[in-house]
């Protein structure tokens, strides 16, 4: 059984380690000091399963994706995709895998057609293969009404459902997405997501992706490594994670001005809030979250009270339950 | 973990295919949004041989203004404008695009060299005619310009894509492209036999002047074709050299 699991390890990482120097302050610029961007990461990635590195931003995820993609060079430790050791031999990733990074200012100024056309070609296509793909791809996005037009010309989300499309020419096992669907309409979405599931039902493909987003980590995912500051604190599927927190409950209240602190029931919570002005969060055992829904909806309370939420935990609990230092970069849309 | 086989390769893409991607999307780019700097190129040179028109009279100097103008235009776009655009590709990590396909450095190097070089042809053209009025040359030489603007354009892209990617910063690498038009213009156009020896010399470590030294010479009555080729298989070399030195540098650039 063992044996089996390691032997669908598409991408093994060991001991990862990357420090970026420290940098000295110049005019406009702070001095950093030294920064270990990824310290220590092990993970494993196995075949045909949507895998994510979530956490806020400045974690550390694309640091440690660059490293993955062959773009930068680890201090220490290595890194096994589909057998081959990419720290020796960076330029083989981009042989075994199609990156979607954040930037799109090399294929800016082409039409979509174009820039996914290119891409094919770059891919190792030839001219007929490159042209069939990308018109499928195209199609399949839904971009073939805006094939035309040049990247900078569209809006946020179309430019990057262009890139995206422009990552899918030329077939590839793996597919490293660092936050696809940024700016991206629910529909651009949606087209994404059944693009990427359609490739690991045909193909087998697996994919790595990079997100801030906790609504999108628990509805895609097969499994999740939570990062922070460089590490990873915990790795399991959404659903596994969240069981770590399951005898939590999240209560949100909203006052309508400021909390009367002078009902003793709220003074009592006030030290467990976080949150900034009229919202409240409040992780609370379940026993003790009824009981403070109870103080606030029935009392002298209730009249400061503008709204109320209580939930089961999403992974952004998770995160600050295993010690996460700042939830601020993690998104909820 | 070392149980299964090591995943297939997918193919490298080939040299000359993806020098030919590379160069249709860099042309298609050039079309949108650099005509109107093109346009900027001929205008200024031929502003130059208008104010030089009040000095010079004639003769060889105006052989040397008319040839240097002409390849200005190419230093224009090739040096300054492609500097400009690597050091902004560099700066803004759009080179992790190319950097994660299989593609050769040179072929990206030379197809982007290639594009600005060959956009430059038309405002090489229109400049070298309308000098060759203005002065009262001979036009049957410009023919040459098929051979002057590839080789002068291989050393000057070469300069430019280098001085891109190396430039630690973005503005660096701008101000490496302007500085280096510059020398281009005020080495290349102004006649030698006015300027001091130290100039003079500078004027030979820079690639465009053998570009500028070959065109000139075609338009004597009896132009000297050993000297036309010597000069023409310098730029050529140095061209070579050039993108050779840029290859390096985007490899460096490519993997940080």
């Amino acid at each position: 059984m063992a044996a089996d699991a390691a032997s669908d390890v598409v991408c093994a990482v060991r001991d990862l380690v990357k420090t970026y120097p420290a940098v000295r302050g110049r005019r406009g610029a702070p001095a950093l000091p030294e920064t270990r961007a990824t310290d220590g990461v092990c993970l494993d990635v196995r075949r045909g399963e949507i895998f994510g590195l979530l956490g806020p931003n400045g974690a550390g995820k694309s640091t440690l994706v660059r490293q993955l993609t062959g773009l930068m060079r680890p201090d220490s430790g290595s890194v096994t995709l589909l057998g081959h050791d990419l720290v020796r031999h960076p330029e083989r990733a981009a042989r075994l895998l199609a990156y979607l990074g954040q930037e799109s200012t090399a294929l800016d100024e082409l039409t979509v057609a174009l820039a996914a056309e290119t891409t094919g070609r770059l891919r190792g296509l030839g001219v007929r293969p490159a042209r069939a793909e990308r018109d499928a791809v195209l199609e399949e996005l839904g971009l073939t009404a805006i094939a035309g037009r040049p990247l900078k010309k569209l809006s946020g989300g179309q430019r990057r459902l262009a890139c995206f499309a422009a990552a899918l020419v030329g077939e590839r096992p793996v597919l490293v997405l660092d936050e696809p669907t940024t700016g991206m309409d629910p529909v651009a979405r949606r087209a994404v997501w059944a693009a990427v599931d359609r490739r690991r039902a045909q193909h087998g493909a697996t994919v790595l992706l990079v997100t801030h987003n906790v609504i999108e980590a628990e509805t895609v995912l097969d499994r999740v490594a939570v990062i922070d500051q460089g590490r990873v604190i915990a790795c399991d599927s959404p659903a596994g994670l969240k069981a770590r927190v399951s005898g939590e409950v999240r209560l949100e209240l909203v006052w309508r001005t400021a909390p009367p602190l002078e009902v003793p029931e709220v003074a009592a919570l006030a030290p467990a809030a976080a949150g900034a002005g009229r919202r409240w969060v409040l992780r609370l055992a379940s026993d003790e979250a009824r009981a403070a829904v109870a103080a606030v909806t029935g009392g002298p309370a209730f009249a400061a009270l503008d709204d109320f939420t209580l939930a089961t935990p999403s992974l952004e609990d998770v995160y600050l339950a295993l010690g996460g230092r700042t939830s601020k970069g993690l998104v909820k849309s | 973990m070392n149980t299964t086989a090591a995943g297939v390769l997918a193919p490298q893409a080939r040299l000359l295919p993806a020098l030919a991607a590379v160069y249709r999307a860099q042309l298609s780019r050039a079309r949108v949004s650099r005509i109107p700097l093109l346009f900027v190129a001929t205008f200024q040179s031929v502003g130059i041989m208008i104010l030089m028109r009040g000095v010079v009279d004639g003769g060889s100097e105006a052989r040397a203004v008319v040839a240097g103008s002409s390849v200005l235009v190419v230093a224009f776009v090739a040096l300054n404008l492609l500097a400009q655009y690597f050091g902004q590709l560099r700066a803004s990590g759009g080179l992790d695009h190319y950097a994660t396909l299989p593609v050769p450095p040179a072929s990206v190097v030379l197809g982007a060299a290639a594009a600005y070089a060959s956009f430059t042809l038309p405002g090489t053209l229109v400049t070298a005619v309308f000098g060759c009025l203005l002065f009262g040359l001979p036009m049957g030489g410009l023919w040459i310009l098929a051979a002057v603007v590839p080789l002068a354009g291989a050393a000057l892209a070469g300069l430019g894509a280098a001085l891109g990617l190396l430039a630690p910063r973005q503005e660096l690498a701008t101000l490496a492209g302007q500085l280096g038009m510059s020398a281009a213009l005020l080495l290349g156009v102004l006649p030698p036999e006015r300027m001091p020896d130290v100039i003079v010399w500078a004027r030979d470590l820079l690639p465009s002047t053998y570009g500028v030294e070959a065109f000139a010479r075609t338009f004597t009555p009896h132009p000297d074709w050993a000297a036309v080729g010597l000069d023409l298989g310098v730029c050529g070399v140095v061209g070579v050299l050039s993108l050779a030195v840029a290859t390096w540098a985007y490899r460096r650039a490519a993997v940080r």
